[in-house]
């Protein structure tokens, strides 16, 4: 089974993790900007942030034999810190880089008056740089949350196709997919959507526009869901093509869009040899 | 005291390869691009996109030899041009600073070109790099322009973390002249932790240990190699 994650938080995450993940079958990988669970209390050490997100993340997933790329925004949560907002300004430096995929994570949080302008501000970033945009739907009101949020993503210009809203459930995914826009699923061991439940929303809604990640992070999460939603839904009688689908074929499509996903011709043999290549130059995997 | 080194560092000028490599639209692109510089920085990072990234000469790509040409066609010397390099691999994602660091020794008054003057004042980003992990950043830090500038002390301290990283030796510009009796103290002192531990050790200090440590260092290997430590 080959899994894309579209959206996994590895920075907070160990080698045993990326070694786990590639056994299982993720052999590439989004990893969108958001909170690191302590408060930043300066635009700098956002900027090490999104350094680490293009540098040092992408190396160390290179080493077990995934490929790494990184969506680039302020996070909801923060966007309420007039700390912390200077950091839009300073978007579009990182917004240019090669392994940037979308704008994102953006969205609500608390729905704040700062969110809506931050959410508005870097959906037109999005525009401007032809990037799609990853949208967190907020956690506490999701309901009203994510029809708020559609209604700004309508407001801004954005061709709905370009826009996927992510961590959605049951009582979400109807209006999201509605609208044009791309349905995330965040499967948690305990919150937010199982695996099970998410086989019952690909069997009423299909697979079509539909992304399924760990989201998995500095919290209680697992960066396996993505394969156990995979044997979940090949229990449940979905094809190996369909499993394909939802996995690879659709996150690929979806970040394909910024036209800067350039993923290894053979993403199923990675060398492990000194000839093996990382940004075209020679580096080991892994050391003796 | 030289040590000869079984292969010399990629060329330190990969740009005449370069145009054979250009598609009509990378080359259009990057003509356009050199001929204005007050742009670099937004012009900078996107040179992988319109120009590509294969591999071209040694360990070199199309990328970083369009950066290079778009480096050395600043109009600026010294501090100045310290200043702008400075930014651009400060703001610059590993590509952008591989290219920034590879680029050195053509902006150097010792280089092919030779007009950046640019002496000593790019140390610092050689400095950043070495202190990291990223062994892509360590290998282009350490080029002919490293070999020029670094002080023993830093020098020293490179070799030995290529040495820890695996980088292979032959990738370190400039080690045939500046490895002395000290680094070959150092190296074998290495060589005696691995040999302690039941480890392999790399073989490729061999010849530095072997020309300049002392006798009882050197003694550590045998006269056909690594004795019983392999």
């Amino acid at each position: 089974m080959r899994i894309f994650d579209p959206h996994i938080h590895m920075t907070s995450r160990t080698t045993d993790d990326y070694e786990a993940m590639y056994a299982a079958g993720v052999r590439a990988l989004v990893e969108p900007a958001f909170w690191l669970g302590q408060p930043r209390t300066s635009p700098e050490s956002f900027y090490d942030y999104f350094d680490s997100l293009l540098g040092w993340e992408p190396y160390r997933a290179a080493q077990h034999g995934i490929q790494h790329f990184c969506t680039i925004a302020l996070n909801p949560k923060e966007a309420n810190d007039p700390r912390c907002v200077p950091v839009l300004d300073e978007l579009p430096r990182y917004l240019a880089k090669d392994r940037v995929v979308a704008v994102g994570e953006i969205g609500y949080d608390s729905m704040t008056p700062e969110e809506d302008d931050a959410l508005a501000r870097q959906l037109h970033l999005a525009i401007h740089h032809g990037l799609p945009a990853l949208v967190h739907t907020p956690h506490r009101d999701k309901a009203a949350g994510t029809r708020r949020t559609l209604d700004v993503v309508k407001e801004s210009g954005i061709d709905p196709a370009l826009v996927v809203l992510d961590h959605l459930n049951e009582l979400t995914v109807g209006i999201v997919l509605q609208s044009g826009c791309w349905a995330g699923f965040s499967i948690y061991p305990r919150t937010k959507m199982s695996e099970d439940r998410m086989v019952e929303v690909l069997k009423e809604h299909g697979t079509e526009r539909v992304l399924v990640n760990s989201a998995a992070d500095w919290g209680r999460s697992d960066p396996l869901k993505t394969r156990r939603t995979g044997d979940a839904m090949l229990a449940a009688g979905f094809d190996k093509a369909a499993v394909e689908r939802v996995l690879w074929d659709n996150p690929v499509a979806f970040f394909g869009q910024s036209g800067r996903l350039e993923l290894d011709p053979e993403p199923d043999a990675p060398e492990p040899d000194e000839s093996s290549s990382f940004e075209g130059n020679s580096i080991r995997r892994g050391g003796a | 005291m030289a040590v000869t080194t079984p292969n010399p560092s990629a060329p330190a000028d990969p740009r005449p390869a370069l145009p054979a490599a250009l598609t009509p639209q990378g080359r259009a692109w990057l003509d356009e691009a050199t001929a204005r510089p007050t742009a670099i920085r937004a012009l900078f990072p996107a040179v992988r996109r319109r120009c590509g990234h294969t591999p071209l000469t040694g360990h070199r790509t199309v990328d970083e030899a369009a950066r290079a040409v778009l480096l050395t066609a600043l109009p600026l010397r010294g501090p100045a041009l310290a200043d702008e390099l400075t930014r651009l691999h400060h703001h610059g994602d590993p590509a952008e600073q591989r290219a920034v660091l590879r680029a050195l020794p053509l902006l150097d008054p010792g280089g092919p070109d030779g007009a950046g003057d640019l002496g000593d004042l790019a140390l610092p980003l050689l400095r950043e790099a070495l202190r990291g992990n990223d062994n892509t950043l360590i290998e282009a830090a350490l080029g002919p322009y490293a070999a020029a500038h670094l002080p023993d002390a830093v020098y020293r301290q490179a070799v030995l973390s290529c040495v820890f990283c695996e980088i292979p030796l032959d990738r370190v510009a400039g080690l045939g002249d500046r490895a002395d009796v000290e680094l070959a103290r150092m190296l074998a002192d290495f060589a005696r932790e691995r040999i302690v531990a039941g480890r392999a050790v790399p073989e490729d200090i061999l010849p530095i240990v072997r020309s300049l440590a002392s006798a009882d260092a050197a003694a550590l290997y045998g006269t056909d190699g690594l004795d019983g430590v392999t």
